[in-house]
């Protein structure tokens, strides 16, 4: 009984818990239910992916009504892992935020906080499980507009014209993928995904498909915060509270990126984006650039928080690229790394906060010898650091690997040096923080630091441990991502 | 009709869309911006539903007088889409209220004065 309406319960647990939240309003007795609720939905959907992967393709009805008229849920094995992972790394962030919101968040907002957080993971837990174009929107929207809210909590009052600036770009793009799916509903008459595939007439090149192929991909692109769309993503990320930051870092921009494998392979369908519209020979020049870009602008930062962010732009690069491949190991990598770096940003930015808890800054010159006094904090940054630069036995080389094995499938070697040399670009920002915390003499903070707290150490290890097991034994994680990879190749979903 | 005057719903909403993207990007108070990006996403939502009209349908009921009607479907996403727009405006009117309340202003360039965000 139960197993036929887990879409469901996926979507309605952490949507009916946050009122609940509200209600409760005791900030203790709040934080626990919010807990619990996470990992309830984590559960789910571990049971979900083990569905998918036993019987296939599981598809859900809402109140009854058949497909192209009713709101279809639809869960294939890319939704399934992006699912696991979204709701694995609210479960896990949500579990760290108690002891960081003490010191980062006013008592009586903590309820509004738990609310907005479990309101923010039902829209992206939306998106990733809905197979109706306009339920995307909703979902898409409820995600975003929940995360404005969460960014304004920051601290600093810089939170606050960084939520609005986000705000205001998040709105133009998410209203741009409204016209975008309303011209494609003018053309086919549905909403229901794989309806709309087989219904697109796209041979003739109709221009009102091609409009909307434009909006949408600018949308998309705004939101998944590609290279030069990207402005909103450093100052939100940098001003947020540090739960904030790493949740929305490591599952938000990730989900824009399902959008666009959504849209591109299973609504489009590859013959039409790639061949007839030239997509791939955009997203490629922009993600290049964008990693290198970014990647450089990083090294100059001196906020520690601000240079992890402009690093996720770079690594959404990377992602981008996997995708612009349109081969079956360049999509295996884009997909994988979407895994990948949602566990290395998680751990950075949770290790992040960590510091934040104890040394009260972000700031590269504060964090100087804080090595000694937090090792196991740092010990965990300097993992997730690792991952970034992609050297072997974390997570980051597999993706690497998958890049560079597809730019080579296609003799693009030049593509496969830049790669490889933007990891040298990594290794640069990583390596000014490693050296100043610890090669340096400690900081007047840092000497007073002591080691974070184990309900703030255990979350951040789990995530960064992930990263390393992942590393070795890739069968589960590119496994999945290469079986989700077929599945968007082979036609429509 | 297809002609440039018979499609002048569709000239309408390219003008309000362009109006509210340029108020958006031009204007440096942020009560103008949060105005544009509302004439923004309006224009969306009169493009919705001139997609949905039949010219000459009548209201979608079930009665034998009428055959031709209007497509509903349309009028009820963008009912939708409406709520989204109010619930995009509160909370944007509200951060514009914290804003004042932390810089005093609420003019973009005054605020990058006080916290130069690079």
């Amino acid at each position: 009984m139960i197993e036929q309406h887990l879409p469901i319960l996926q979507i309605i647990v952490p949507l009916i818990a946050a009122p609940l939240c509200v209600l409760l309003r005791h900030a203790k007795l709040v934080t626990g239910f919010a807990i619990l609720a996470c990992w309830v939905t984590f559960g789910l959907a571990v049971l979900l992916l083990d569905q998918v992967v036993t019987t296939g393709v599981v598809t859900y009805e809402l109140g009854g009504w058949a497909a192209p008229w009713g709101i279809e849920y639809r869960v294939d094995a890319l939704s399934a892992f992006v699912l696991l992972f979204v709701s694995g790394i609210g479960a896990i962030v949500m579990s760290y935020a108690p002891r960081s919101m003490a010191s980062e968040i006013a008592e009586h907002r903590r309820y509004l906080f738990c609310a907005t957080y479990l309101l923010c993971l039902t829209g992206l837990l939306g998106i990733a499980i809905t197979g109706d174009l306009f339920n995307l929107f909703v979902f898409l929207e409820i995600s975003a507009l929940s995360s404005y809210t969460l960014i304004a909590l920051g601290g600093k009052r810089q939170a606050l014209p960084a939520a609005f600036q986000y705000l205001v770009m998040g709105t133009i793009g998410a209203t741009f993928i409204l016209i975008g799916i309303g011209l494609m509903y003018m053309m086919t008459g549905t909403l229901n995904m794989a309806d709309m595939a087989s219904r697109l007439e796209l041979a003739d090149g109709v221009r009102t498909t091609l409009v909307a192929f434009g909006f949408l991909s600018v949308g998309i692109s705004l939101k998944m915060a590609l290279f030069p769309l990207h402005l909103w993503l450093p100052n939100a990320y940098a001003f947020a509270p540090s739960v904030v930051t790493a949740f929305l870092a490591a599952t938000a921009t990730k989900v824009s990126v399902y959008i666009l494998l959504r849209f591109v392979f299973s609504v489009f369908g590859i013959g039409f984006a790639f061949e007839t519209m030239p997509l791939d020979a955009i997203l490629m020049p922009l993600a290049l650039i964008g990693i290198f870009v970014a990647s450089t602008v990083a090294i100059f930062q001196s906020d520690i928080k601000r240079m992890l962010a402009y690093s996720s732009v770079a690594q959404i690069g990377y992602m981008v690229l996997g995708i612009s491949f349109a081969s079956i190991t360049g999509l295996t990598g884009g997909i994988v790394h979407m895994f990948n770096h949602a566990l290395m940003k998680g751990g950075l930015f949770l290790a992040m906060g960590c510091i934040v808890l104890r040394l009260g800054s972000v700031e590269i010159d504060d964090m100087r010898g804080i090595g000694r006094r937090m090792p196991f904090t740092m010990a965990a940054w300097v993992v997730g650091g690792l991952g970034l630069i992609g050297v072997p036995v974390t997570v980051g080389f597999i993706s690497k690997w998958y890049l560079i094995q597809a730019a080579l499938e296609r003799n693009w070697w030049p593509v496969a040096v830049l790669v490889l040399m933007s990891s040298l670009l990594a290794l640069v920002y990583v390596w000014r923080v490693v050296e100043v915390a610890y090669f340096k003499e400690p900081s007047e903070r840092a000497s007073a630091a002591s080691e974070a707290p184990l309900s703030m150490l255990i979350p951040t290890w789990v995530l960064i441990g992930a990263t390393l097991f992942f590393g070795l034994s890739t069968s589960a994680s590119a496994g999945v991502a290469r079986r989700a990879a077929g599945l968007l190749l082979g036609g429509s979903p | 009709m297809n002609t440039v005057l018979g499609l002048y719903n569709y000239w309408i909403v390219i003008f309000l869309m362009m109006t509210g993207f340029y108020i958006v990007i031009s204007r440096e108070n942020l009560i103008k911006k949060v105005i544009g990006l509302n004439i923004f996403q309006t224009s969306v939502f009169l493009m919705y539903i001139t997609i949905g009209k039949v010219r000459g349908g009548t209201a979608p009921i079930v009665s034998e007088e009428f055959t031709l009607y209007t497509n509903p479907l349309p009028s009820v996403l963008i009912l939708t889409a409406i709520v989204v727009g109010v619930a995009t405006t509160a909370v944007a009117l509200a951060l514009v209220v914290r804003i004042y309340e932390a810089y005093e202003t609420i003019q973009e360039y005054e605020i990058q004065e006080q916290d130069p965000l690079p």
